[in-house]
């Protein structure tokens, strides 16, 4: 017999409080990743340069800037899952372990809202400076 | 308070290492490099987005010595962690535990990401002097 409610065995949290969504979290945006990023190197690879000219007229590509945005946005997605594993196995004490994983929350928004606003800036034709 | 300090268990380094375990370590520090790549790629879309002279700048960069060889770094560690990902994700299936099942993929994985990242340096190489 199992003294927990039956609320609490449909939700499987237990006393980690959020049960497998992180697990799973890391790894749906692990299969979106291997087409999305396969497709990022391919496309790099198979361009005729890599001068300036020719990499702009490629992500301006309603096609590249499109694909570029899910790509940067799963990336930083799994980035952050996987980071913050590290974070919750190697940092110890509660307050540097929440203070760290608060910055790496807010970098991976930075870094994440700094791509996708220069891919748009690309996409959009925005004139450099 | 026991007396005496109570007998711990093995720890890592007492043990041999298995390439599951090399392997293991190895998905994660390259999970780690791939984030730290994701500033490098922020920073050369951002370069794009900022016309030619920053393009160029970050370029320049990237084509030195040093440079190049960060980017091989990043190379493998993508190839590495995809490969290996996908290797979790079959486990995930819960297949391919038996231990010459483990052993094989776990090289198939090291070789196979190896001769990627050579494939993708070659192609760069031929880019570079063509």
């Amino acid at each position: 017999m199992s003294l927990r409610s039956p609320l609490g065995r449909v939700l499987g949290a237990g006393s980690a409080k959020d049960g497998t969504a992180h697990w799973w979290a890391e790894r749906v945006s692990s299969v979106a990743l291997i087409p999305l990023t396969l497709w990022l190197l391919f496309s790099l690879l198979t361009l005729p340069a890599l001068d300036y000219e020719t990499v702009r007229t490629w992500l301006a590509l309603p096609i590249s800037s499109f694909l570029a945005l899910l790509t940067i946005t799963v990336m930083v997605y799994h980035s952050f899952l996987g980071t913050s594993v590290v974070v919750e196995d190697y940092v110890h004490g509660t307050g540097t372990k929440v203070v760290s994983l608060l910055l790496l929350r807010f970098l991976h928004v930075l870094v994440g809202g700094a791509s996708l606003f220069a891919i748009l800036r690309v996409a959009f034709g925005s004139q450099g400076l | 308070m026991p007396a005496r300090p109570r007998p711990l268990s093995p720890h890592l380094q007492v043990y041999r290492w298995p390439i599951s375990m090399a392997l293991s370590i190895l998905h994660r520090i390259t999970g780690v490099g791939l984030a730290l790549g994701l500033l490098a790629f922020c920073t050369w879309l951002m370069a794009i987005a900022g016309g030619e002279q920053s393009y160029d700048m970050v370029m320049r960069v990237i084509a030195s010595p040093p440079g190049l060889l960060v980017l091989l770094g990043w190379t493998f560690s993508f190839f590495y962690h995809l490969m290996s990902g996908v290797r979790h994700l079959f486990w995930d299936s819960g297949r391919g535990f038996e231990r010459a099942q483990r052993v094989a993929s776990g090289w198939f994985v090291v070789g196979g990401s190896m001769v990627l990242t050579l494939c993708v340096g070659w192609v760069l190489w031929r880019g570079a002097h063509s």
